[in-house]
């Protein structure tokens, strides 16, 4: 039963995994790791 | 080869595979490809100036930070991609990630072997990682916002050590414009990071099990993952030798698949009465044959 509930977790998370590229934030994802974090490096 | 010396190669190659682009520490600039989109399961700075990889938790901060700007522009944003991943690897193997390919787990089990006096953490304290993912990974980021509706990334800029270590001292070192900022947040940060790495000589993997929020959200699926871990009553005597062993101080045999558990399988190699198991995909039972009376 817990394996069954692992397979349909993991299909709605790849679900979410699509329709969140889909709105482009596979894009604002990058955008945001390719520009200097100062509150992670303690300066903002 | 033993799981131990697997693990730990894997734990040394993810670390190089996920801060692979050395030449960026030389420029005093971080990586900036396309890859770098790409979320990661682990713990890992994308302000590094190695990393390949996007930070879960960084970029989960980022979104519930940008979400009312981005509605306000019908932009529909609500972090699902990053939520998809962390949800996908989770159910997959759990808290596997922490155990095998965390930079900062490795970070953690290397100071533990520091000779020293060692300290047990009390269980509570593993509740800590629950706070700071809902208080300030979810909802600081989400309602503590300026007048522009931006909220800021609240681990990120008060707790995580791993940005600090990561990130924060290669850049002060290598990038001037940087380094002539560093105020007291800095300061703020170097302290938490020395308080860490102190409490790591004495403790093990204490980040991971009182505030990685990280560690949290996989934990979470650590009891409906198909990766599992099973303990044979018949066979353990709870000797006790698994306790002794486990880096997050668990009795597996109470609780094999604990969200504490980053199934290092540790506790495998360690029993010698091959009383605990572990499982990925499910072994397929043998038909039962039934005898008909006559």
């Amino acid at each position: 039963m817990k394996r069954r509930w692992a397979y349909v977790l993991f299909f709605i998370f790849i679900l979410f995994t699509i329709i969140g590229l889909k709105f482009g934030e596979f894009a604002a994802a990058l955008e945001k790791s390719i520009t200097v974090c100062l509150n992670c490096i303690g300066i903002g | 080869m033993n799981l131990i010396k697997k693990r730990r190669l894997f734990q040394i190659f993810s670390t190089l595979g996920f801060n692979i682009y050395l030449p960026s520490f030389f420029k005093g600039k971080i990586f900036q490809g396309n890859i770098k989109g790409v979320c990661v399961p682990i713990l890992n700075c994308h302000s590094c100036p190695s990393a390949i990889g996007a930070c879960p938790i960084g970029s989960i901060q980022n979104s519930l930070a940008t979400l009312k700007f981005n509605l306000s522009i019908a932009s529909y944003q609500f972090g699902l991609y990053v939520i998809g991943v962390l949800g996908a690897v989770g159910s997959l193997v759990g808290r596997m990630p922490c155990g095998w390919l965390c930079p900062f787990g490795l970070l953690q089990e290397a100071l533990y072997k520091i000779p020293s006096r060692k300290i047990h953490i009390p269980r509570f304290m593993s509740y800590g990682r629950y706070v700071v993912l809902v208080l300030f990974v979810f909802l600081l980021p989400l309602l503590v916002l300026d007048q522009y509706g931006f909220g800021q990334t609240w681990f990120c800029k008060w707790i995580c050590p791993a940005g600090t270590l990561e990130a924060g001292i290669p850049l002060v070192i290598l990038n001037e414009g940087i380094r002539s900022q560093v105020g007291l947040l800095f300061s703020w940060k170097m302290f938490v990071l020395i308080l860490f790495l102190v409490w790591m000589v004495f403790a093990q993997r204490p980040f991971c099990r009182t505030t990685c929020p990280l560690g949290a959200i996989f934990g979470l699926f650590n009891k409906v993952s198909l990766f599992r871990m099973a303990v044979d009553d018949d066979k353990c005597i709870q000797c006790n030798t698994c306790y002794e062993n486990c880096p997050v101080e668990l009795k597996i045999y109470e609780s094999p698949n604990s969200p504490d558990c980053v199934r290092c399988l540790k506790c495998v190699n360690s029993c010698q009465y091959g009383a605990i198991e572990y499982e990925f995909f499910p072994k397929k039972q043998p038909k039962k044959t039934t005898v008909q009376q006559s």
